[in-house]
């Protein structure tokens, strides 16, 4: 059942959100040991909410739009009481004190959260591999990863564990776990989801968005988080256009951009080029206009990324000291207690993303690698406003290849290679997303990501439902 | 672009307040390397002209009324503290010997 379905059918007495519930902890009882979507999964507690819904329906209550939904949360967000790890043993035994802006939305909403998600240790990595509790797998082949960052949210969508998750996406960790699981991910316009509650990896990037099954039930989940949250400064003001009454309306006469460097970008697989250039006959046939677009500057997005988001959380990780949360290692000083604590609590990749961003960022190299990665994040910006002045949407492909093996990208560069299509999008603040399109020659799925211009969220959520209806 | 020597790596882990092992400096001296030896592409841009973005919208001042409110988590957030006392976080020595 999709959470729609689900929705409707708790709203009406139907079904129970105790019957819902039990069915989907038990899927995660069978298959959970395997996959390993969740570093926690509070059974206790989602039963616990499941009757409180039910018992809103009995009282005649309308609990939401998403009465009795399953959800899962990746684990950098926020949970009062409930261990947030992100992945890190810096973070080992820490319970926040306060719920995240989009987690109280969900509550109000009436979802429930089954538990937090695996992902790569505070969200830096493209497969969890770098989650210090082990890599989660993925549910279409344990051989291969699910992608990451936010890939525990992505498997668990993808086994059904819940038919919605959330996750955070600064260089494409929604999008391109989605990719590779063969669900829809979305990565909002910057500013449309409060970050509040959300463990900051690099604050002019990050944003929250939803995974699902169906471009529906993202859509829905999407309406839920989405909207202006005073707890947040860059939390953006402007009234929230509905997604879902506008998602049958179809592609005509929309122009369609197939965007020229990201479709011959390093590293994408003939199979994946394949099935984005049938996604663009397909929505030619639907009665778009598809033309080849360039955006020059996007060639510069990796380069400018990895200079920026490393800058961005060497900041954002001087926070973790062993004085606030999580691990101590003690030592007889303070300053050495938060080299120790640091060091011992931070996986590789942190310590090289941390020591990068500190190097970009020291005197002497400021304005040749951070000042200069925000000077081409400017081209990058106007390049797409050039674009979005003859297109109203973008596409490309999401990920350069389906799901590859786990262990085979051990070297740094080759994963950053993974956020070659997704990583401009983060830069330019706009939304976009990526809508499962059939599969690659080893069967595994591929993903098409469409971007739109800022805030018009609606109008991409046209196009991946038309990509979904001409799929089914 | 001059390529990082293992004194810049110890260098920065120093400013980044990290204790690296001597093999964790020879892994990541290599590797760093190798990553701002890509971004070689962006270093090269004559960007004069350009204005840096720091964030995907021009963002102004963002005002709300000043109203004291009260949190009312402090002791939430000192019990999930490795260490707290007397209502205070408590850490180690900063200046002198340990009490």
């Amino acid at each position: 059942m999709s959470a729609l379905e689900i929705a409707a059918a708790v709203r009406g007495g139907e079904r129970t959100a105790r019957a819902v519930m039990e069915e989907h902890l038990s899927l995660i009882g069978a298959r959970e040991a395997e996959l390993h979507a969740f570093n926690l999964v509070t059974s206790e507690q989602a039963l616990a909410a499941a009757d409180a819904v039910d018992a809103r329906v009995a009282a005649g209550d309308d609990p939401g739009p998403l009465a009795g939904v399953p959800i899962a949360l990746k684990d950098n967000l926020c949970t009062t009481g409930i261990p947030t790890t992100c992945s890190s043993k810096i973070l080992a035994g820490w319970k926040p004190p306060y719920d995240a802006t989009v987690v109280e939305r969900l509550t109000a909403a009436g979802a429930i959260s089954v538990g937090k998600t695996n992902l790569d240790e505070f969200a830096m990595g493209s497969s969890t591999e770098n989650s210090a509790f082990g890599p989660s797998k993925n549910p279409h082949d344990i051989t291969k990863v699910p992608g990451g960052s936010s890939g525990g949210s992505a498997v668990a969508v993808a086994a059904g564990f819940a038919p919605l998750a959330l996750g955070s996406d600064t260089g494409g960790s929604i999008r391109q776990p989605a990719a590779l699981c063969g669900v829809v991910g979305v990565k909002p316009t910057y500013g449309r989801v409060s970050r509040y509650g959300l463990v900051a990896f690099a604050s002019s990037l990050d944003q929250i968005g939803p995974f699902a099954t169906t471009v529906a039930d993202a859509a829905a989940l999407y309406e839920v988080i989405a909207g202006h949250d005073p707890r947040d400064s860059t939390s953006i003001p402007e009234a929230l256009p509905p997604v879902l009454p506008r998602l049958g309306d179809g592609v005509a006469g929309l122009r369609v951009g197939l965007v020229t460097e990201l479709c011959q970008a390093e590293g994408i697989a003939p199979d994946v080029a394949a099935r984005v250039a049938a996604a663009a006959e397909a929505l030619s046939e639907a009665g778009a206009k598809v033309e080849e677009v360039s955006v020059p500057a996007v060639i510069y997005g990796l380069s400018a990324y990895y200079l920026i988001a490393p800058a961005e959380a060497s900041s954002n990780l001087a926070r973790y000291d062993g004085v606030r949360y999580g691990l101590r290692v003690d030592a007889p000083t303070t300053a050495e207690m938060y080299d120790r604590t640091r060091t011992a609590g931070f996986g590789p990749e942190v310590l090289r993303r941390i020591m990068l961003g500190t190097y970009a960022l020291s005197a002497g190299y400021y304005d040749a690698y951070y000042g200069k990665a925000q000077k081409v994040r400017t081209l990058i910006i106007r390049d797409f406003q050039a674009a979005y002045e003859r297109f109203d949407v973008l596409i490309s492909p999401t990920a350069p290849t389906t799901a590859f093996a786990l262990g085979a990208k051990a070297d740094p560069l080759a994963m950053y290679l993974n956020d070659i299509c997704t990583i401009p999008s983060n830069l330019a603040g706009h939304p976009a997303m990526s809508v499962p399109f059939g599969s690659g020659d080893d069967g595994l799925p591929v993903g098409v990501q469409i971007m739109a211009n800022a805030l018009d969220e609606v109008t991409m959520f046209q196009v991946a439902a038309t990509l979904e209806g001409a799929m089914a | 672009m001059a390529s990082l020597s293992r004194e810049e790596v110890v260098h920065v882990a120093t400013l980044a307040r990290l204790e690296l092992t001597d093999e964790q400096i020879d892994t990541f001296t290599p590797q760093l390397a190798a990553i701002l030896a890509n971004a070689a592409d962006v270093e090269a841009l004559d960007l004069d002209d350009v204005p840096a973005t720091s964030h995907p919208y021009p963002l102004t001042n963002v005002w709300r009324p000043d109203v004291v409110r009260h949190a009312g988590v402090r002791d939430a957030v000192l019990a999930a503290a490795p260490a707290a006392q007397d209502g205070m976080f408590r850490v180690p020595s900063v200046l002198g010997d340990a009490p």
